[in-house]
C-alpha cells in the first residue's frame, strides 16, 4: 500500500524522530511511504482560535495536496482530527466540502491504521523499558483511539506497560490555549506529570507530539529523568 | 481588558497555583468518579440511554412553544398560576409582587440556579424579607456571602474546619467539626424556618408538558419541606426545562441521579402538579411557577448550539473538566460554571464580554463524552470562538493568522524560518524568562523544545535520494 | 403583548431554523466511549424509531430487573441495604402490629403521626401511643413534635429501592418528610420492577386526576455537601423503615 504521511509543522521541526519512526515501521511492514513537503500546516491554530476564514486557505492547500493520496496517516492525533473531523465542518457548504469528506474517509491516526486497517499488532519492535501511555485528547475522543496503542505496545519485546491514573486527562497543551492561559495549562500539565511519575515508568509514550512537547517541557523544568517518546519511535526500535 | 476577563485571569491564576485547594477538589471528585463508574456499569446500555435522552430533549426543545403552552394550560387548570418573565427584572418583580401581596416576612428557599441567575436573594433582602437557604451547601455559602462553587455541590471547596469556624461565628452551638455534627446544626436551624415561613421558593429540574407538573430532584428533603409546609409555593424555572411526557422521567430521573452524584436515583424526586387539591390534607394554598427566558431564546435561535438548552444541570461536565478542577468554580465569575457554563454564558450575558470562558479550554472533549444528553459541549466552545472572531476579530490576531497562513503556503519560506529558528534558539537563553522573551508565556513554567538539527524534510530528501 | 405572548413569539421565531437530532451528526466520527462499559452499541436507540416513547422502551437501557416477584424483593432488599433503608419482609401483615411495637420500643417513640389508611390505621392504634392523624388537616407544630410518620405507599420500586408515595395515599405532603423517622407499610402486591412500571401504575390508579404531589423516596434523607462525605438525616427523615407483607 502507498501510505501518505501527514507530518505536522512542529513534528517536522522539533520532533522529526516521530515521523522517521513511522516511515521505518511502514517500510518494515513492506509498504511504500509517500510524503508531500508542500504541506506545511493543517490550519488548526487559526481554526481553534476561531479564525476560520484565515484557516481555510491553509487547509485548502493541504486538501489539494492530499487529493490523490490512497491513505493518509498522521503523526499526531490533533492534526489527524483536524483532517478527519474538522475539515468537513470548515468547508461545509463550500466547493471543497466533498473533497474534505473524501479525505476524512481516507484519513487515519497512526496506531488505529496499524491495528484496524493493516491488521497488524506485532511490528517486530524491541524496547526493554517500563513505559506508561498518555492518551492524547483528540485521538481519544475525536478519533476513538484507546486500545490500539496498547495492543501495539503489548507486542513490543521487553516492554512493560503500566497505566497511570490520569491517562485520559488532558495534558493542558490545547494548542494556542497553552500560550493564552499558561497558568491553567501548566496546572493541568503538572497533574499529568505527577501521575506519570507515580507509575515509576522510564518513559511516557503518546500518539501526539504536541502533548509530549508540553509534558517534556514541564518535566525538564522539574529536572525529572522521565523522558517522553512518540509511539512511532518505540515501534521503530529494534 | 474587560472586567470579567480581568477577574477570570486573576482568580484562575491564583487557584491554579494553590496546590492544596486543587488537591481538596480532586479528592472530593475522586469519590464521584468511583460512584459514577460503578452505577454506569449497572446499566444495561448507558449509551442507549444517552441517545434516547438526547432525542427526547431534542423533541422537547424543538417544539418548545407547544410544550410550554400545554404545561401552562394543564397547571392552570389545577389552580396553579404561571408567570412568564422575559428577563431577570420581570422575574424578580413577579416574585416580589407575590411576597408583597401575601405580606410575607419569612421566606424559605430550596436550591434554584435560576434564582442565582436572576439575583433573587439580593432583591428580596433589599426589600426587607428574610430569606433562608435550606440546602446545606447553599446555606453554607449564603452565610459566607459567596456564590455557589459548583451548581450541584455549592460548598465542595470548603473543609469541615472552615465550615465549623463559619458556624461558630454565625450560628453558635456547634459540638464538633464532623460532617454529621455540622449537618445537624443546619438541620436544627432550618426546621424552624420551614414551619415559620410564609412562602417557599424552589427551583425545578423538569417541567412536564403533558400533565402540567414540575419535578424536583434532591437528596436532603429540604425542597419537599419547602414545598409542603408554607402556604405559598413559588417555583422559578428556565423555559427550556420541559419534557413532553410524564413517563419521560423514568429515563431522566436515573440519568440525573447517576450523572450528578453516581446514585441509582437521587433521594427525593417529587412531582408537583398544583396547589393543594380538594381532599388533600396539606400543601400550599397557592402554587406559582415563574418561567424565565432571560436570553434563552437567543440560544434557541442558534440551531448549531440549540442543544445546549437540553442541559439537565447534572454537573457531570464540571466534574470531569480539567479546567474546572484546576481553577475552581468561583473563577468563572458567573452563575453557571464549567464547560456548559462556558458555552451558554456568552449567549445569556453577551458574547464579547464572556467569550473568554469559551477560550479558556483545551477542547479535550471529556465534557461531551460524559454528558448524559449528548450535548456537543466542547465543539460549541469552538463555535463561540468562531462567532466571536467573526463578530469582532482582534486585529493583531487576525493579521498574525493571515500572515502565518500565507507563510504556510510557501514551504521554502517555512524551511527558511526553521533555519532562522535554530539560530534564534542559540540566542534565546539571553532573554529567557525576562520581559524580552517572546516565548515568556511558555518559558515561565516550561522548557522549550529544541529545533532538531535535521528536520523531517531534511531526512525525507536523504531518504528519497537513497531509494532512487 | 403579554409576557406569555412575547416569549412564545420569540420561541416560534427562533425555531424556524431546524436543529439536527443529537448523536446523528459527524459521519465517520467515532463516538468512541471505550471507557464506559455498561453496554455496547452507540446507535442502539433505533435511529428514527422513537422506541423510547413507549416507556417500556426505557427498561432496555436501565439496570436490569428480574421479572418474578421473588427476585424483585431480593433486589429491593439489596438496594435498601446500600441506601441504609431498613427493609423488613413479613410473612404476612398480621405480623405488623407486633413488629411495629418492637420498633416503637427500640426507637423510643413517644408521639406518632399517621393517616387513616387500611394498613396504617389499625397498626398505629395497636401502638397505644398519642397519635396525630393528618387526614382532614392538622397543625404543623403538632406534626413537628411527632417522632415518626407512618404511611402507606403507592408502590415499591425494585430497580432503585424506592418508595412511591402521593399526597393522597400517604397522608399528605409532610407526614412522610417532617418527622425524623418515616415508616412505610406496603403489601407484596405493591412491588413493581422499575420506574416505567411505576409510572404505568400511577396512570392506572389516577387516570388524569393526579394528586398534587407525588414522590419517589430512595432511602433516608442524605447529603454529601461537606467534603462529599455521606451524612444521613440532613433535613428529611434520618431513618426510613419499610415493612412489606
Amino acid at each position: 500500500m502507498k501510505i501518505t504521511l501527514f507530518i505536522p509543522c512542529f513534528v517536522n521541526t522539533c520532533f522529526p524522530k516521530a515521523g522517521i519512526g513511522m516511515v521505518e515501521v511502514f517500510e518494515r511492514l513492506g509498504h511504500t511511504v509517500d510524503y508531500r513537503e508542500e504541506i506545511v500546516c493543517c490550519g488548526q491554530p487559526a481554526f481553534n482560535s476561531g479564525y476560520w476564514d484565515e484557516a481555510r486557505p491553509v487547509a485548502a492547500r493541504a486538501l489539494k495536496q492530499l487529493e490523490d493520496a490512497e491513505v493518509v496517516v498522521s503523526a499526531s492525533g490533533s492534526c489527524g482530527a483536524m483532517l478527519k473531523v474538522f475539515y468537513p465542518q470548515l468547508f461545509e457548504g463550500r466547493p471543497e466540502e466533498s473533497a474534505a469528506r473524501s479525505l476524512a474517509a481516507r484519513c487515519f491516526e497512526f496506531s488505529d491504521f496499524l491495528v484496524n486497517q493493516l491488521r497488524v499488532t506485532d511490528v517486530g519492535a524491541r524496547f526493554p523499558a517500563k513505559v506508561t501511555f498518555h492518551d492524547g485528547c483528540h485521538g481519544l475522543r475525536e478519533l476513538g483511539v484507546k486500545s490500539q496503542p496498547r495492543q501495539l505496545l503489548e507486542k513490543v519485546a521487553g516492554l512493560e506497560l503500566v497505566e497511570m491514573k490520569e491517562a485520559e486527562s488532558c495534558c493542558g497543551f490545547g494548542g494556542t490555549f497553552a500560550a493564552k492561559f499558561p497558568m491553567i495549562s501548566t496546572a493541568m500539565g503538572e497533574v499529568k506529570c505527577a501521575s506519570a511519575v507515580e507509575t515509576g515508568a522510564d518513559f511516557i509514550v503518546s500518539n501526539d507530539s504536541s502533548c509530549l512537547m508540553q509534558i517534556q517541557g514541564l518535566l525538564d523544568r522539574q529536572g525529572r529523568a522521565l523522558r517522553t517518546l512518540h509511539l512511532a519511535e518505540v515501534l521503530a526500535s529494534r | 481588558m474587560s472586567a470579567p476577563v480581568k477577574q477570570f485571569r486573576e482568580d484562575a491564576t491564583r487557584v491554579a497555583a494553590d496546590e492544596e485547594h486543587r488537591r481538596n477538589i480532586s479528592t472530593a471528585l475522586g469519590k464521584y468518579y468511583v460512584a459514577r463508574a460503578r452505577q454506569v456499569g449497572i446499566y444495561q446500555n448507558w449509551q442507549g440511554a444517552r441517545q434516547a435522552a438526547a432525542e427526547i430533549k431534542w423533541e422537547a426543545v424543538n417544539h418548545l412553544d407547544r410544550h410550554l403552552a400545554e404545561f401552562a394550560e394543564k397547571l392552570e387548570a389545577r389552580g396553579g398560576k404561571v408567570h412568564w418573565a422575559n428577563n431577570s427584572a420581570e422575574a424578580r418583580e413577579a416574585i416580589l409582587a407575590i411576597c408583597r401581596e401575601k405580606k410575607a416576612r419569612c421566606i424559605v428557599k430550596s436550591k434554584a440556579m435560576t434564582g442565582e441567575e436572576i439575583h433573587l436573594n439580593a432583591a428580596l433582602e433589599k426589600e426587607g424579607y428574610e430569606i433562608a437557604e435550606s440546602d446545606l451547601g447553599e446555606y453554607i455559602v449564603q452565610l459566607r456571602r459567596e456564590a455557589p462553587y459548583h451548581f450541584v455541590f455549592p460548598a465542595m471547596h470548603l473543609t469541615r474546619g472552615e465550615i465549623k469556624e463559619l458556624f461558630d461565628r454565625e450560628v453558635g452551638d456547634v459540638p464538633s467539626d464532623t460532617p454529621e455534627d455540622l449537618t445537624m446544626v443546619a438541620r436544627r436551624v432550618m426546621r424552624r424556618k420551614y414551619c415559620e415561613a410564609d412562602i417557599g421558593i424552589s427551583g425545578a429540574n423538569f417541567a412536564i408538558a403533558e400533565t402540567g407538573m414540575i419535578s424536583i430532584t434532591e437528596n436532603e428533603g429540604n425542597a419537599r419541606l419547602t414545598t409542603a409546609i408554607p402556604r405559598v409555593h413559588i417555583a422559578v424555572m428556565g423555559i427550556e426545562k420541559v419534557l413532553p411526557r410524564l413517563e419521560d422521567l423514568a429515563l431522566f430521573l436515573p440519568l440525573l441521579g447517576t450523572s450528578g452524584a453516581g446514585q441509582a436515583l437521587t433521594g427525593y424526586n417529587s412531582m408537583i402538579g398544583g396547589p393543594r387539591q380538594p381532599g388533600e390534607c396539606d400543601g400550599p394554598e397557592e402554587f406559582h411557577v415563574v418561567l424565565i427566558d432571560n436570553h434563552r431564546t437567543r440560544l434557541l435561535a442558534d440551531p448549531e448550539q440549540r442543544d445546549a438548552l437540553h442541559c439537565i444541570r447534572c454537573g457531570a461536565c464540571l466534574n470531569v473538566c480539567p479546567i474546572f478542577k484546576n481553577i475552581g468554580g468561583h473563577s468563572y465569575g458567573t452563575t453557571y460554571q464549567g464547560p456548559i457554563g462556558s458555552v451558554i454564558t456568552p449567549h445569556l450575558r453577551g458574547l464579547q464580554d464572556w467569550k473568554h470562558l469559551s477560550g479558556a479550554s483545551s477542547l479535550c472533549g471529556a465534557c461531551t463524552q460524559i454528558c448524559p444528553v449528548k450535548i456537543d459541549i466542547h465543539h460549541h466552545l469552538l463555535h463561540n470562538r468562531r462567532n466571536a472572531a467573526k463578530q469582532k476579530p482582534l486585529w493583531w490576531e487576525k493579521l498574525a493568522f493571515r500572515i502565518s497562513g500565507a507563510l504556510f503556503q510557501r514551504p521554502e519560506f517555512f524551511a527558511f524560518l526553521t533555519r532562522l529558528g535554530r539560530l534564534a534558539q542559540k540566542l534565546h537563553p539571553l532573554v529567557k524568562g525576562s520581559v524580552l522573551d517572546p516565548a515568556r508565556a511558555w518559558t515561565n513554567t516550561r522548557e522549550l523544545p529544541e529545533i532538531a538539527p535535521r528536520s523531517f524534510n531534511d531526512y525525507w530528501r536523504e531518504h528519497q535520494s537513497k531509494h532512487q | 403583548m403579554s409576557g406569555k405572548e412575547q416569549i412564545l413569539a420569540r420561541i416560534r421565531e427562533a425555531l424556524r431554523n431546524p436543529a439536527p437530532i443529537p448523536g446523528h451528526h459527524g459521519d465517520g466520527r467515532h463516538t468512541g466511549d471505550e471507557s464506559e462499559k455498561g453496554g455496547h452499541a452507540d446507535h442502539a436507540a433505533g435511529c428514527g424509531e422513537h422506541a423510547s416513547h413507549a416507556s417500556g422502551g426505557f427498561s432496555q437501557w436501565l439496570p436490569p430487573v428480574g421479572s418474578d416477584l421473588e427476585s424483585q424483593l431480593e433486589l429491593f432488599a439489596k438496594n435498601s441495604a446500600d441506601l441504609r433503608t431498613e427493609f423488613h419482609r413479613l410473612s404476612d401483615l398480621t405480623e405488623l402490629p407486633a413488629r411495629l411495637c418492637e420498633l416503637a420500643r427500640e426507637s423510643r417513640w413517644q408521639r406518632v403521626a399517621t393517616h387513616g389508611g387500611k394498613l396504617t390505621g389499625p397498626a398505629a392504634s395497636a401502638l397505644g401511643l398519642p397519635t396525630l392523624h393528618t387526614d382532614g388537616g392538622y397543625a404543623v407544630e403538632e406534626l413537628e413534635r411527632c417522632d415518626v410518620g407512618i404511611t402507606e405507599c403507592e408502590a415499591l420500586v425494585a430497580q432503585t429501592g424506592s418508595v412511591l408515595i402521593t399526597a393522597r395515599s400517604a397522608g399528605g405532603r409532610a407526614l412522610s418528610v417532617l418527622p425524623p423517622h418515616h415508616v412505610v407499610v406496603a403489601t407484596r402486591a405493591q412491588m413493581v420492577p422499575d420506574l416505567p412500571a411505576a409510572y404505568a401504575l400511577l396512570r392506572r390508579n389516577y387516570g388524569t386526576d393526579f394528586p398534587s404531589f407525588m414522590s419517589f423516596i430512595t432511602g433516608p434523607s442524605r447529603t454529601g455537601d461537606i467534603e462529599r462525605i455521606l451524612v444521613l438525616g440532613a433535613h428529611g427523615p434520618k431513618r426510613l423503615t419499610v415493612f412489606c407483607g
